[in-house]
């Protein structure tokens, strides 16, 4: 079931080896309605990893509360889906065993886990892979039954941490497609970290454009393109410029502090 | 490449047959490949002591061995999981094992014999603490090195605690577990001769029929009980390699 999603002034900070706190996240406010696609947009750093990783549930914030349809979840780990940075499927389960993990901690039945992660596998033309392990797969692949592993399970959110910045030019717009394709049909909320303009521009809704660390939001960007969008069109170049401008001056070091640091 | 396998075995054996046959070395000293065939023979048929065939040696001596086995690896894999996992549990329980591991199997003789007895039940004992601690390393070593990763994906799968040690930690640390199994074994059979040293009232067991070969002088006799040693431990190491190979096909 969709499921909107609400932070409020999140804090997130570690403590150092040195001692003291290093702050990561800053006051992240942020709110996504039913079915949208978010793309979070960062540099290296800025602490996206770490935003996902707390809106799952693997940590706690220091401050600041998650709203699921608008009541603070602290248990969010089993209801919120994560397509994490790495590629994580475990190595001694097949493709098929990986894509029905979730189904089987959730005590599924194993014929009817099997009959939905297989169904699973098919729509992602995955299916000749069943009995295949990890390590017999491409990286484009695996990303894939990582995905599979999340939907197949309805979270009620889906994260996903740039999982296709490892993958060449040609598999991710295929990738990048195909997730437009799932997300069309089934109108999930989708919260997709990446630090690729153009993927922002081409996937999403809107873009969350965040500071560097400690990270805020800076600003809110609407994707106003109509769907199914064209990656060459004159609208989408203008937009991912206009994108690149502001993501730039947040990221760019100063030239005057660059030739004093030097 | 496998013919070139039995040229270096044979060829030894020829060497070996020559050097005895030629009255190089004396046969006082060393055994023939033929003297020691049928010593083997004997030890087959009529039995050292006479009575105490050969296979019922081996039989002894193998459940001697998998009982102390066994009895490792039903207690040092749990304690390795627990080891591994928790840091309190490695706080308490290190510095005890890190003790004891060094300490010979065969220095815990006298100790054992004087708590369990000449007999089956000591001999055990002294397998077991042979086999024991390469498998609660090896475990414990297998579980600290699983990687975040897979535990993370559990987790937000939303795993329990059980899901996680029995679906995650275990197969994650099989590799390391099984590497410690096979030292194990090795040991373990190593152990045997020794262990079977400390007495064995039925009259039955490999090291037991060497020790009464040596007692007769009978040198064609305790050459086959080790070659009977040496083959029996590598069927073993070929099985576990088989069974470890299959169990590890993921990799
Ligand atoms: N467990 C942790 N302990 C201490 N510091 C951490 C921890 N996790 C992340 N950090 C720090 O938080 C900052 C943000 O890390 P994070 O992984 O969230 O960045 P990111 O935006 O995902 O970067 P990338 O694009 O490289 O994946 C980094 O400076 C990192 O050093
Ligand atoms: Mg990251």
């Amino acid at each position: 079931m969709p499921t909107d999603l609400t932070l409020e002034h999140l804090c997130k900070s570690y403590p150092q080896t040195t001692g003291g706190l290093f702050p990561v996240l800053e006051d992240v406010c942020l709110h996504v309605e039913k079915g949208a696609f978010v793309t979070v947009l960062g540099g290296n750093g800025y602490g996206k990893s770490t935003l996902l990783r707390i809106i799952s549930g693997m940590e706690q914030p220091t401050q600041g509360r998650i709203l699921l349809n608008g009541q603070a979840v602290r248990q969010r780990l089993g209801r919120v889906g994560l397509v994490s940075q790495e590629v994580d499927l475990l190595p001694w389960r097949t493709t098929l065993d990986n894509v029905a993990f979730g189904l089987e901690l959730r005590g599924m039945p194993q014929a009817k886990r099997e009959h939905l992660a297989s169904a699973y596998l098919r729509a992602f033309g995955l299916e000749k892979f069943s009995a295949c392990y990890p390590r017999e797969l491409s990286g484009g692949m695996r990303q894939k039954v990582a995905i599979a592993r999340t939907l197949v399970t309805a979270p009620d959110i889906i994260l996903m941490d740039e999982p296709f910045s490892a993958l060449d030019y040609q598999t991710r717009t295929s990738l990048q497609c195909f997730l437009l394709q799932l997300w069309a049909k089934l109108r999930e909320t989708i919260v997709f970290v990446t630090h690729d303009v153009e993927e922002a521009v081409f996937l999403s809704d809107y873009i969350v454009l965040l500071s560097p660390i400690p990270a805020h939001v800076v600003e809110i960007i609407p994707v106003p393109l109509a769907r199914p969008r064209v990656r060459s069109a004159a609208a989408t170049a203008a937009l991912c410029r206009q994108v690149l401008e502001k993501y730039g001056s947040s990221s760019c070091v100063d030239n005057d502090e660059m030739r004093r640091a030097l | 490449m496998r013919l070139l396998r039995w040229v270096g075995l044979l060829a030894g054996l020829m060497l070996w047959q020559g050097l005895c046959s030629a009255g190089i070395v004396g046969s006082a000293m060393l055994a023939s490949p033929a003297q020691v065939c049928a010593g083997l023979w004997e030890l087959a048929v009529r039995g050292m002591p006479p009575e105490f065939l050969l296979h019922k040696h081996v039989l002894h001596s193998l459940l001697l061995v998998g009982t102390g086995f066994l009895g490792a690896l039903f207690t040092g894999v749990p304690l390795g999981l627990l080891l591994g996992g928790s840091r309190s549990a490695r706080a308490v329980l290190e510095p005890v094992f890190e003790f004891f591991r060094p300490v010979p199997p065969l220095a815990w003789i006298p100790l054992s014999v004087l708590w369990l007895g000449i007999g089956f039940k000591s001999a055990v004992f002294i397998i077991f603490l042979g086999a024991f601690f390469p498998i609660l390393v090896n475990t414990c070593s297998g579980v600290r090195n699983v990687s975040a990763g897979c535990i993370g994906v559990a987790e937000v799968l939303g795993a329990s605690r059980r899901d996680i040690w029995l679906k995650v930690l275990l197969p994650a640390s099989l590799p390391s577990i099984l590497a410690g199994v096979r030292i194990s074994m090795g040991i373990a059979w190593m152990t045997l001769v020794a262990a079977e040293f400390t007495g064995v009232q039925q009259g039955y067991g490999l090291g037991y029929m060497i020790m009464t070969a040596r007692d007769l002088q009978r040198l064609d006799m305790i050459m086959a009980g080790m070659a009977v040693i040496g083959l029996i431990g590598l069927a073993i190491e070929h099985c576990l390699g088989r069974i470890a190979r299959y169990l590890l096909r993921w990799r």
